[in-house]
């Protein structure tokens, strides 16, 4: 049964790709109809929701302690005797998963349904429909995986379907060159992912998550220690590899670099891979082996601060972009660190609370922008925009759920998980009030900078050119491709509120972004509850501070949200005193408008480096030495050969010369034993 | 029958050398006696295809240690037969290699219109001698196959190349020779010590697995001799610093030349370090253990680097193959089941990745008769297939989980993991660099706009080059999903060869660690 959750997507990925590539591809990528194949492939994941439903029912009528559900699909590898290395095909699926096989599947079949009104103008929707599915199967692959090098298979397939969905408009270099890079800066993690599972199977002889955590736990039962003969740096090196993994995965600094980049896919992919599910790996790996990682100060240190200071960062780069969708990004890296700032104190259950509550609200505020953008005729500056409130009132409303519960205003969904994540950070025995101080400067930055993105999208005055009657609506619509960007040659756009195949999956997750939080109120937390078996309690820092202390901290961090929107509102009100601020602060304004030239940082200090020693490698050795060295060896035998043929003059009187010498010599020789 | 059955190897072995000389009768002045001669290869090929599956199944993966032997007197006075026998080692190379040759036959239809006797000729005399190499049991026998491979390939680069194909023959021919011709001296020392030692002259390997050889240090005897075929195998590998031959044959070389080179001619390296350096030379193998994971260290990540800045496609994939080939050689000296069974397998993936890589320049080769990337870019648009094609391959060289190559790299590095966990790293590298690579080299050919007008009109791939894909399409999946089924028939032979060839450990803890590198790297000094 359990094999069927990822095996959906997969048959839906088969279906739609064998149809693009003997049917489509093969006339020349004649344009096609993109309802059926959305059909098709929101079905499949749609199917595998239903039963992540089934199953999540199964798991909840179990004892807590017993709530597990597994399934071997086959033999993988198996190598040697007892000693060899033994690896299987399996699932395994426990109250940890089972939470992120409904996300995936529920907000991933929300997704799909959106992408079918998204891209009903694009040549090629089976390919982006099958695509769109591999992804669902790959992502399930990661979560399901009983081991981590099934783990491993999802993480790299995720990455590889988000790499051809970056990519998906390849025609444009841009775009294929920031797919390239995501996998590319993704695989840098990877391979200290990969050195972690090495590190974790020479130590323990298997990479089986139970068989981990049995090794965990000692003999007597719940009191979890290292296990004998392994030592403390061996825990904290296997921790921080893969940790390095996720810093890929999960875009965290220093490798986040591609997760901006990453939004020259089409938006549903933005939501989809690049907020909601993928990107969160990297937390729900560090969840899933609590138990190692709980064992380690240090590496949780580095967790702890790693995310703080993303969070941080990220949101300082997101006050100065005007493109819509990268300020998005950088939220979104941004509340990334947030969840691993919980991890590294050791709230993972705040962590794994945060991720589900982002992905309701930041795949809602990825969609509603892509509403926005549809509307819009493929515009993404949100200095151009404006007033869209009256024009498109259903994106506005959602949006502005979206918006507030990012922000972090109760009763929304990110206010419980932020706040959560805060408390931790500040009470926990990892905590520290240094990591606290980060998340809620943080947290004001956040309410800020999303305040400006909603300002100027939907408040004020319209500040593009708009086509007067709506008579020729449905032409302009109809003729706007989205790989071709087409515009009206005079840049005059009819704005229009997108179809119901969009609003509708919106509208779902405004609910959900609106009430998620309620399945971890502090205190009363369902989630917390339903986690126990996997995030023990005992792995949940003790908290040693006074209640009334949360309450206090709850209150600033609220109010820190309400003056960041505030502040936002009160400034974009008047274009010009934004403009005047700009204008004072131009120079820190324009590093943070430029990302910190962190791209040109590490274009200069590794890319270029490295392709010049290579080439410098091919030309100066591989041509100039080595291959010198084996033409020379030619050059010795040629030289000898000529040298040697020199003394063959065929003239008689060298030879009667040669023969005089060495008669002398020899005679010589013989006469006064000279020589 | 019975005969069929008791000489399997023999058969499988000369079949293609006797079907290519009736071959020769086919007139091939006109189109149809042309054609027929293509289809007689192409017939042959697939024959002998379907006598190595007999080798398949009457192999006994639990059995003795070699398997369908065959002994005929033929040099007596040197104490070398006709012997010839197979393991679960070399199981899969014959099949690697009967499975390639119609493949290459194949996409030669219209690669090759010249001459077409004598290369259809060759290309069946080099699947014979390739064949004899992997099942001869006998180290001069083996020699004699290992020459005889030597001369079709010389050939098949030298008359149906490229533009500098006679240098590029010249240096492939000589840097080979080189090598072979200190292993055939190490062969002959090793007979005469057979004959001081136990009283006759004797080529066999299972004699000279008696052979008693002083080892221990560098310099010892069997080191010395351990060399003598190392040199041999690490140039065919080939193993940084001695590949410099192979981007030039590569490049000069036809399509099913190229393939055939990656495909089964570097594996002879491989397997030669298998089945006789190592258990030959134990004591020397300890010794050279580390040095030689250096090296491999070295090659994987220096080949691709300089995979990354190449112009030409089949150079960049060519230095690929340096790369690639560099795990097969670190796992081979990683001395553990897990990585020999990698390193294995990395063989067999290499021949199908690359090999497929090679098909794919090659049929791009002939539509625009240019290998340099600078002249593609947006080649998806006017090429959908070839594109979903190459984009499969792509993975299966970069080893995404799934594919064959994750398989292999990923018990490779494990392996060596355990010998050596520096180097382990640094080989890993080869994981980020792999894919710099390859997904450049796919951008710049496939993807962004069609900027060359001759690029607009080209055609997709026709049913034939599909045909010649498909088989190796599925093998990319097969060998990544279930990589047990080859295991099986492998296992009982890797544990024979670790055995035999970690047997002097006592010596091997008596090596002095002298090197400080050595003492570094080596978890277990």
């Amino acid at each position: 049964m359990l094999a069927w959750i990822p095996l959906f997507p997969l048959i839906g990925f088969l279906i739609n790709g064998c149809w693009y590539a003997f049917f489509q591809a093969p006339v020349g990528g004649r344009k096609a109809h993109a309802t059926l194949p959305g059909i098709i492939a929101s079905l499949s994941i749609f199917a595998s929701f239903i039963l992540s439903l089934l199953l999540f029912l199964q798991l909840k009528d179990m004892p807590a302690e017993a709530r597990v559900i597994e399934q071997t699909v086959f033999n993988w590898m198996h190598i040697g005797g007892s000693s060899g290395f033994h690896l299987d095909m399996a699932f395994r699926l426990d109250s940890l998963n089972t939470l992120f096989t409904l996300v995936i599947t529920g907000v991933g079949t929300l997704i799909h349904i959106y992408s079918i009104g998204y891209m009903s103008h694009d040549a090629t929707p089976g390919r982006f429909f099958s695509y769109l599915n591999l992804f669902c199967f790959a992502m399930l692959m990661l979560v399901l995986g009983a081991s981590l090098p099934v783990l491993f298979l999802g993480w790299e397939g995720v990455g590889l379907c988000s790499y051809l969905l970056i990519g998906y408009w390849y025609t444009d270099d841009e775009k294929a060159s920031a797919g390239k890079k995501a996998f590319i800066v993704n695989r840098v993690g990877d391979f200290g992912f990969l050195l972690g599972m090495f590190l974790i199977f020479t130590t323990f002889g298997s990479l089986d998550f139970v068989a981990l955590k049995t090794a965990f736990i000692s003999g007597h039962g719940a009191l979890a220690a290292i296990p004998a003969g392994v030592s403390p740096g061996t825990i904290t090196a296997i921790c921080l590899l893969l940790f390095v993994g996720c810093m890929g995965k999960s875009a965290q600094i220093p490798l986040y670099v591609w997760l901006p980049d990453a939004m020259a896919g089409p938006t549903p992919v933005s939501a989809l891979i690049h907020a909601a599910t993928m990107v969160t790996s990297g937390i729900y790996m560090v969840a899933r082996l609590n138990f190692m990682f709980s064992f380690s100060p240090t590496a949780l240190g580095v967790i702890a601060t790693v995310g703080a200071f993303t969070a941080f960062f990220a949101a300082t780069v997101a006050i100065a972009q005007n493109d819509i969708k990268k300020v998005l990004a950088y939220s979104t890296v941004s509340q990334l660190g947030y969840m691993f700032l919980a991890c590294g104190v050791g709230a993972y259950t705040a962590g794994v609370f945060h991720v589900i509550t982002h992905a309701f609200f930041k795949a809602l505020l990825f969609l509603g922008a892509g509403s926005v953008i549809h509307g819009m005729s493929e515009e993404q500056d949100i200095t151009k925009m404006g007033g869209l409130r009256t024009r498109m009132p259903v994106t506005f409303a959602v949006f502005a759920i979206g918006w507030l519960a990012i922000c972090g205003l109760p009763p929304f969904s990110g206010f419980f998980s932020k706040d959560e994540i805060l408390w931790q950070a500040f009470s926990s025995e990892h905590g520290s009030i240094f990591l606290w101080a980060l998340g809620a400067v943080t947290a004001v930055m956040t309410a800020f900078y999303m305040t400006r993105l909603f300002y100027l999208t939907f408040l004020g005055q319209p500040r593009f050119k708009e086509v007067a009657g709506p008579g020729k609506s449905h032409a302009a619509h109809d003729s706007h491709g989205h790989d071709s960007h087409a515009k009206p040659k005079d840049g005059a756009i009819h704005v229009h509120e997108s179809p119901l195949s969009m609003t509708g999956p919106l509208m779902v997750l405004a609910v959900l972004s609106a009430v998620g939080g309620l399945i971890g109120i502090p205190h009363m937390s369902w989630l917390e509850k339903w986690l126990e078996p996997v995030i023990p309690e005992a792995a949940e820092a003790a908290t040693h501070m006074v209640p009334s202390m949360e309450w206090v901290l709850m209150g600033v961090s609220v109010l820190g949200a309400v003056l960041g929107i505030a502040y936002a509102f009160n400034l974009y009100k008047d274009l010009a005193k934004a403009a005047k601020l700009k204008q004072r602060y131009a120079g820190l304004h324009k590093i943070l408008e430029n990302k910190w030239y962190v791209d040109e940082f590490y274009q200069g200090v590794i890319v270029r480096p490295i392709f010049n020693l290579s080439q410098a490698l091919w030309k100066n050795f591989d041509v100039a030495v080595i291959d010198r060295v084996v033409l020379g060896f030619g050059r010795v035998t040629q030289w000898t050969g000529q040298s040697a043929r020199t003394i063959q003059t065929g003239s008689i009187q060298v030879y009667a010369f040669v023969l005089l010498i060495g008669l002398v010599a020899s005679v010589g020789y013989l006469i006064y034993g000279l020589v | 029958m019975d005969w069929f059955n008791s000489h399997v190897l023999s058969v499988v072995v000369f079949f293609p050398l006797v079907w290519a000389v009736f071959g020769l009768l086919i007139p091939t002045t006109n189109e149809s006696g042309r054609n027929a001669l293509k289809y007689w290869t192409l017939i042959g090929s697939l024959l002998t295809f379907a006598f190595s599956l007999k080798i398949y199944y009457a192999f006994q993966a639990n059995g003795a240690a070699f398997q369908l032997t065959e002994l005929a007197e033929w040099i007596p006075g040197l104490g070398t037969s006709y012997s010839l026998g197979m393991d679960g080692i070399s199981l899969w190379l014959i099949i690697l290699t009967t499975f390639l040759s119609p493949i290459v036959i194949l996409a030669s239809f219209t690669a090759v219109e010249e001459k077409l006797r004598g290369y259809y000729f060759l290309l069946l005399a080099l699947e014979t001698g390739m064949l004899g190499a992997f099942v001869a049991l006998d180290v001069f026998l083996f020699y004699v196959f290992w020459e005889v491979m030597l001369i079709p390939m010389y050939f098949l680069v030298g008359i149906w190349g490229g533009k500098d194909r006679i240098y590029a023959a010249m240096k492939f021919f000589v840097y080979t020779m080189v090598g072979s011709l200190l292993m055939l001296v190490a062969i002959f020392f090793l007979a005469y010590q057979h004959k001081l030692q136990m009283g006759t002259y004797s080529t066999a390997l299972l004699d000279l697995y008696k052979v008693h050889i002083p080892g221990g240090g560098f310099t010892s005897p069997q080191s010395l001799l351990f060399m003598g075929f190392a040199l041999a195998f690490a140039i065919k590998v080939p193993l940084f610093p001695l590949h410099t031959w192979l981007p030039d044959a590569h490049v000069q070389a036809p399509t099913a030349g190229s393939v055939i080179l990656a495909g089964v001619l570097l594996k002879m390296g491989g397997y030669g370090f298998l089945r006789f350096a190592f258990p030959l030379f134990p004591d020397a193998v300890a010794t050279f253990q580390i040095p030689f994971m250096i090296l491999a260290a070295i090659a994987i990540v220096y080949g691709a680097w300089v995979a990354t800045v190449q112009p030409d496609m089949k150079k960049l994939v060519a230095y690929s193959s340096v790369s690639h080939m560099g795990y097969v050689v670190l796992g081979l000296f990683s001395m553990n089941a897990i990585g020999v069974t990698g390193s294995i397998y990395q063989m067999l993936n290499h021949g199908v990745s690359t090999g497929a890589l090679f098909l794919l320049v090659g049929m791009i080769y002939e539509r625009r008769h240019t290998r340099e990337i600078s002249d593609f870019g947006g080649i998806t648009k006017v090429m959908p297939i070839f594109a979903i094609i190459f984009m499969i391959v792509t993975l299966s060289s970069v080893a995404l989980p799934g594919t064959n190559g994750f398989v292999g790299e990923f018990l490779i590095l494990l392996g060596a993991w355990k010998t050596s966990p520096g180097l382990a790293a640094i080989s890993a590298l080869g994981v980020i660099f792999g894919a710099v690579y390859m997904l450049w080299l796919f951008q710049r050919v496939m993807f962004g706009p069609v900027k060359n007008k001759e690029n607009e009109k080209l055609k997709d791939l026709s049913f034939r080059e599909i045909a010649v894909m498909v088989p190796l399409l599925f093998c990319i999946f097969w060998m990544g999903v279930a990589p047990n089924f080859f295991f099986r028939k492998m296992e009982p032979s890797i544990e024979r060869f670790l055995t035999r060839s970690t047997a002097t450990a006592v010596a091997r803890a008596s090596v002095p660690s002298s090197s400080s590198i050595a003492a570094f790297f080596s978890k277990k000094n």
